[in-house]
């Protein structure tokens, strides 16, 4: 069964008196396990796709079945629970709480979902040395470096689990060297076989994924897998371009 | 989410913004503290004024010449009603339930005596006096109980009175002008201080036909009546208005029981109490200000923050719980510390200003921070529904 499912997405928002196209009629698969990158120009529809993805935005027409399940028409509650149980999410912004220490941090998910303290606490250790953070566990983001930051929002990310994770240009805040540790970190837990959607501008870091979704204008361009230049060895197939099943002019801009 | 939970973060939220938090809650420790010190002060004047009414008895009944409607006292002055008289006191001291009757004739005098003069408050009474009104007699005796109408001239005198007539001497035995009349005095009445400005010993007791006769009056000022402990005034009073109607053919008096008097006055001073802690009410409306200013800043300056929750997975009711338990922490807080202040500061007055009596009922403490803490929700409800309808893809756009 497919991790996720889109059937006839469409995203309009109203600016003005002009409606603006953000997705349209837009139909992706994504199988558990999945690496795939979201490129595309600013404007393209690929933050909104991730928003869609991650339940944070509705569509206004067509499907989303995520692990079989019709979420378009679940209550927020209950994209809540989805939310904190199936998906995690990094953002390039780390999107930490400043007043808490990286080790509450990382427990916030386990907090609001009302997870018992001393589970917490266990949990926690273990990602703390997961992600090489446990000297910084007392922390508070304004006292770890970029990467420690970034390590930790992943920590927070995967503390729950969670079948797929989302993450908005994890690299963007980084240097090249922190970010290139910061993806290594994001394959490592794609490795273990959690779904790993990236969206990026960045070519190199959209490269390194095993499937590339190029957007524009609210469209999928392009949808191609391959294997990443340089861990291909070991797998079958290489760096194979295939044309999607329909490729539609983009329209004019509004 | 766990309650212990949410109680961190919204303490741990205060707590990051200590200065601003500070000032926010001081506004509620203001109001809370004014309240509280305002009220206690009502509160002790109160119950200081009951105290003075009470110290004579609580179960004293009063009748009085002339019907009156309204909750008016006497002046004291001869009215032209049909006057009560001493045989009507006597007739009411065998009705079920009273102890005592004393008729009470009322009056001022010059008192000659030891070759000193000093104008004062002559009280004729009978035998009863100190047994209806808990006055003891400190030398001598008290008025005995003569016939009404051939009572002895005897004088029994206040403390004060005596100190000013006979300075240290023993009175007792000692001959008094009143008036044109002579009197010998019999005892001395223990000092009992001063009710309302009045000194209580600046005084002499002598038998009311006496008084009647020293004052050219033919009835009494009020006839003073004790009912049994335990025993509602209501129904004695029933009695004796039975008793004095069906003497005088129809009710031209008027009856004062003292616990209805006592009610009456209690009201007044409640709704004393209760005006002034509104007036202190008005520092903590202000403060509910305070906190709604200060939360709506909180959820503008944590947009991101709320989008992260929600992208985390936290519903929307947490959200709302979040903000509204800060606001709820931080005007609790406030509470408790303006419980602190106000109720230091009403016993610094104590301690300063002993007359000025200061009372902090246990219920009022936890009135007043329960008020607190419903502020903190009223003024948490608009920011904190703010916070909880965020558009999470706006909200997390937001740096």
């Amino acid at each position: 069964m497919a991790l996720i499912e889109l059937k006839g997405i469409a995203r309009t928002f109203q600016l003005g008196d002009t409606t603006v196209n953000a997705l349209a009629d837009l139909n992706l698969v994504i199988d558990p396990g999945e690496y795939l990158a979201i490129m595309g120009p600013s404007g393209s529809g690929k933050s909104t796709l991730l928003n869609l993805l991650g339940l944070l935005d509705r569509p206004n027409a067509g499907s989303y079945l995520l692990e079989g399940r019709d979420v378009t028409t679940m209550q927020p509650d209950e994209l809540a629970k989805v939310r904190s149980t199936r998906i995690g999410f990094v953002f390039q912004s780390f999107h930490l709480v400043p007043r808490l220490t990286a080790a509450e941090n990382i427990a916030l998910p386990m907090t609001l979902a009302g997870i018992p303290a001393a589970e917490r606490v266990k949990r926690v250790a273990q990602a703390l040395l997961d992600f090489g953070l446990e000297n910084r566990a007392d922390h508070r983001p304004d006292q770890l470096s970029g990467g420690q930051r970034q390590r930790v929002a992943i920590a927070r990310a995967t503390i729950m689990q969670p079948a797929l994770i989302l993450a908005d240009e994890p690299t963007g805040n980084l240097d090249r060297h922190t970010g290139e540790e910061v993806v290594r970190l994001l394959e490592e837990l794609n490795e273990r076989g959690v779904t790993l959607v990236v969206v990026t501008h960045d070519q190199a870091l959209g490269a390194r994924a095993r499937r590339q979704l190029m957007m524009e204008d609210g469209r999928l361009q392009s949808d191609s897998t391959h294997l990443p230049p340089l861990q291909g060895e070991g797998r079958g197939g290489d760096g194979l371009i295939a044309p999607i099943s329909n490729p539609s002019p983009s329209p004019p801009p509004p | 989410m766990l309650w212990a939970d949410s109680l961190q973060l919204a303490v741990r939220a205060i707590t990051a913004q200590r200065q601003r938090s500070f000032l926010t809650l001081l506004g509620i420790a203001v109001g809370i503290a004014a309240v509280i010190l305002l009220t206690s002060i009502g509160e002790g004047i109160h119950r200081f004024v009951l105290a003075e009414f009470t110290q004579f008895g609580t179960n004293v009944i009063s009748a009085l010449p002339g019907k009156t409607k309204t909750g008016g006292t006497p002046s004291g002055l001869p009215s032209s009603a049909r006057p009560l008289t001493l045989e009507d006191a006597s007739a009411l001291e065998r009705l079920p339930y009273v102890v005592a009757v004393t008729p009470n004739v009322r009056g001022n005098a010059e008192v000659e005596g030891n070759g000193r003069t000093r104008r004062t408050l002559i009280y004729g009474v009978n035998a009863n006096l100190p047994k209806i009104f808990r006055s003891t007699v400190q030398s001598g005796q008290f008025l005995p109980p003569d016939d009404l109408g051939s009572a002895r001239a005897f004088v029994v005198l206040g403390s004060k009175l005596k100190n000013e007539l006979f300075g240290s001497e023993n009175p007792l035995g000692q001959r008094l002008r009143i008036g044109g009349l002579h009197f010998r005095v019999i005892g001395v009445m223990a000092p009992k201080g001063q009710f309302l400005g009045i000194d209580l010993d600046d005084t002499a007791f002598v038998p009311a036909a006496r008084a009647q006769e020293l004052f050219n009056r033919e009835g009494v000022d009020e006839i003073n009546i004790a009912a049994e402990e335990g025993v509602s005034s209501a129904i004695v009073a029933a009695g004796i208005k039975a008793r004095l109607s069906a003497r005088h053919g129809r009710e031209d008096f008027t009856i004062i029981t003292q616990e209805e008097m006592l009610k009456t006055l209690s009201n007044i001073l409640n709704v004393l109490t209760m005006a002034v802690g509104a007036l202190g009410g008005i520092s903590l409306l202000v403060g509910g200000v305070g906190i709604v200013t200060i939360m709506t800043i909180a959820v503008t300056e944590r947009t991101g923050e709320i989008g992260l929750l929600v992208a985390l997975g936290a519903p929307r009711r947490t959200i709302l719980a979040l903000f509204l338990g800060e606001a709820v922490a931080l005007s609790a807080l406030g509470g408790f510390f303006g419980l602190l202040l106000g109720f230091g500061l009403a016993q610094m007055i104590h301690l300063f200003v002993p007359a000025l009596p200061v009372h902090t009922p246990l219920s009022f403490v936890l009135l007043a921070e329960l008020v607190a803490i419903v502020i903190g929700l009223a003024a948490g409800v608009l920011p904190a529904r703010r916070a909880a309808q965020l558009d999470p893809v706006e909200a997390l756009r937001t740096e």
